[in-house]
């Protein structure tokens, strides 16, 4: 008997019982949605880290000082000094001083973290400039009363009318708005854009604080990320003799734990509805030998017409397989229907993932074979006289 | 399979069906021999536990013997595996059933379409042979009925034309008219004999002594033993006798 044949002969018998048969998908319909949600919904929370994440820049290194008695391990200077020693491995350096503060202009006042950086400030964290200038050089050592707005602040204090030039109150002391920020993040509160940037040195003055706790530096490339962060390790360790005083850390290092834990909550996540899959697959082997006993005389008339015993099998596994394909393609299309559904109302990124899809449904024929095969093969192995009187 | 003049189309050479029933042997058949040619039609009848569906299995290439040899069309096959002994169903048997035994969920169509898919026939030879036997039992307009929609004379056609499809060398058929009208019965009997007049070998299991005379030969089997090898007339005029015995005066 060919293959086309028997899965006519399958196709056949599922479509007369479709209760039945819709009963028996059941299991591996609900298994399969739930994988392709959960690792839908999961794919798009990590995709959404990982964009936030190389928004950063995937070069960038971040050093924290812990100080030791109140004094910093390490002066701006010091840092820039290293920075020009080994430019084949750095390439930008800012320190980063932040202060929780009070903006005013003119009666409109908002609050916003003000950030002290340097002249590389803006370019390590990816802003570009709409209107006016950045931070300069020439403003760290003149400790100059002059800011960088986000997007967002700009909107807020000046109505998204003309901001350079103007003058903004930061808790009281005035500054010259110098340039806007290119929007970054969608201009709201929480993201990117609400932001002032001031010289790192007029941020110390402003905090009422010496202490510089926070660097942020990039590598030339991500190829020297490595060997940047072991010359920053070494040479805080020959500054401090002490490894608990300072900290270095890279986004691209970050990124990695970050790609790992979603890893393994998709793992979970899956195995939990995985659990589901293996209760379906036990519903069709269920069903299935219910079905083998109720044509058991079916069978028998099969055998005598020159049936062999592979012709029956075949026409059972196959029947079971395509069940649980039927299941798995079904569930696949709810699944993304359901994820979609969900992403929206939970304001969720989706991301579908092809290769989730095609393993759901290579799991789900594979569990319609290994479940199927046992009642086919008792099916296989009836004796035709005995089907034959099969009442 | 070599086609040999010299044997006999189904050839029973001493065979025994034994069943162990606890400590004891049952004799389901004991010891029978006998030969039927090409184109012959016998009728084997018997009463119930008579040994004549045991011969049937035995025939039919559904059981093997316990004891002898089963010649068909000159091979042996009693030592056959399952799988051997499906094909020799499918290429050399057509079986006729009491109860028709059709699958339900399957049309006419399919249903006599059934063993020449087994048999692997190509597509196109099995339409035409589909039809051909259809049309051979007068039911070429029912092709896609389903059998629930036939009475019981045309179902039992239907199976007819399903044993036919496969071209068989021997018709099996296991009291055919058991589950039928005594009319319905008289005509699926005539078309038998017209099947045997085109050619075809037609063995015809029963208990019914009126049918099995009608066939031109007789085996009658009683206790497991072959009782009565002889034509259907010589059948008909034991019975006359066995009547008058047994009817009182």
């Amino acid at each position: 008997m060919k293959l086309t044949q028997a899965f006519a002969m399958a196709w056949k018998s599922m479509s007369q019982s479709k209760m039945r048969s819709f009963l028996t998908m059941l299991g591996i319909i609900i298994g399969v949605a739930a994988v392709i949600v959960l690792v839908s919904l999961v794919g798009g929370f990590s995709a959404d880290l990982s964009s936030s994440f190389e928004s950063m820049g995937t070069t960038n290194l971040s050093v924290m000082l812990m100080g030791r008695g109140g004094s910093t391990v390490m002066e701006p200077d010091e840092m820039m000094a290293l920075k020009e020693q080994h430019s084949d491995l750095l390439s930008l350096c800012s320190p980063e001083v932040s202060v929780s503060a009070t903006l005013k202009h003119g009666t409109a006042s908002m609050t916003a973290t003000v950030t002290g950086g340097s002249e590389d400030y803006h370019l390590l964290n990816g802003y570009t400039l709409a209107q006016g200038r950045a931070v300069a050089y020439a403003d760290l050592s003149a400790r100059s009363k002059v800011a960088v707005i986000g997007s967002y602040v700009a909107q807020e204090l000046f109505d998204a009318g003309q901001a350079v030039g103007q003058t903004l109150k930061i808790n009281g002391d005035s500054y010259t708005v110098v340039g806007v920020f290119e929007e970054l993040g969608d201009s709201s509160e929480s993201s990117a854009d609400n932001v002032v940037v001031i010289p790192y040195t007029t941020a110390q003055r402003l905090g009422r604080s010496a202490r510089i706790t926070s660097y942020t530096l990039s590598a030339t490339s991500t190829d020297t990320v490595e060997a940047a962060i072991e010359l920053l390790e070494s040479t805080l360790y020959e500054k401090t003799g002490n490894e608990d005083y300072y900290h270095v850390s890279s986004v691209s290092q970050m990124l990695d734990t970050v790609n790992e834990l979603t890893g393994t909550l998709t793992l979970v996540l899956v195995g939990i509805a995985g659990i589901s899959l293996l209760v379906g697959g036990i519903g069709i082997m269920n069903i299935m030998l219910v079905s083998v006993t109720e044509r058991t005389r079916e069978i028998g008339i099969r055998k005598s017409l020159g049936g062999k015993r592979r012709d029956i099998l075949r026409q059972f596994v196959i029947e079971a397989a395509v069940t649980s394909a039927v299941g798995g393609v079904v569930g696949i299309v709810l699944g993304i229907i359901a994820a979609y559904v969900i992403g929206s109302l939970l304001s969720m990124t989706v991301v579908i993932s092809g290769t989730a899809v095609l393993i759901a449904f290579s799991v789900s024929v594979g569990i319609g074979i290994l479940f199927g095969y046992s009642p086919a093969a008792k099916a296989s192995k009836l004796n035709p006289i005995e089907a034959l009187h099969y009442e | 399979m070599q086609e040999n003049r010299h044997h006999a189309l189904i050839e029973f050479s001493h065979i025994s069906k034994i069943y162990e029933m606890g400590e004891s042997e049952v004799y389901a058949v004991n010891n029978v021999s006998f030969q039927i040619q090409k184109g012959e039609f016998v009728a084997i009848v018997g009463q119930s536990g008579s040994g004549k569906s045991t011969c049937m299995n035995i025939i039919g290439a559904l059981d093997v013997p316990t004891l002898g040899e089963y010649f068909l069309d000159g091979q042996e096959i009693s030592g056959f595996d399952d799988d051997e002994l499906a094909d020799i169903r499918g290429k050399m048997l057509g079986f006729v059933f009491q109860q028709y035994n059709l699958i339900a969920k399957l049309d006419v169509y399919e249903n006599v379409e059934l063993p020449l898919i087994y048999a692997s026939v190509p597509e196109k030879q099995r339409r035409e042979r589909v039809m051909q036997s259809l049309e051979r039992v007068g039911l070429k307009d029912r092709v896609h009925h389903m059998p629930n929609q036939l009475s019981g004379g045309q179902q039992q056609r239907v199976s007819i034309a399903r044993a036919l499809a496969g071209n068989p060398s021997v018709i099996l058929a296991d009291e055919p008219t058991g589950a039928l009208d005594s009319n319905t019965g008289k005509e699926v009997l005539a078309f038998f004999k017209e099947l045997h007049r085109e050619g075809n070998t037609i063995v015809l299991i029963t208990h019914d002594n009126g049918i099995a005379a009608q066939a031109p030969r007789v085996l009658r089997l009683a206790d497991g033993r072959l009782v009565d090898d002889c034509s259907g007339a010589q059948f008909r005029d034991r019975l006359r006798t066995l009547q008058m015995e047994e009817a009182p005066t």
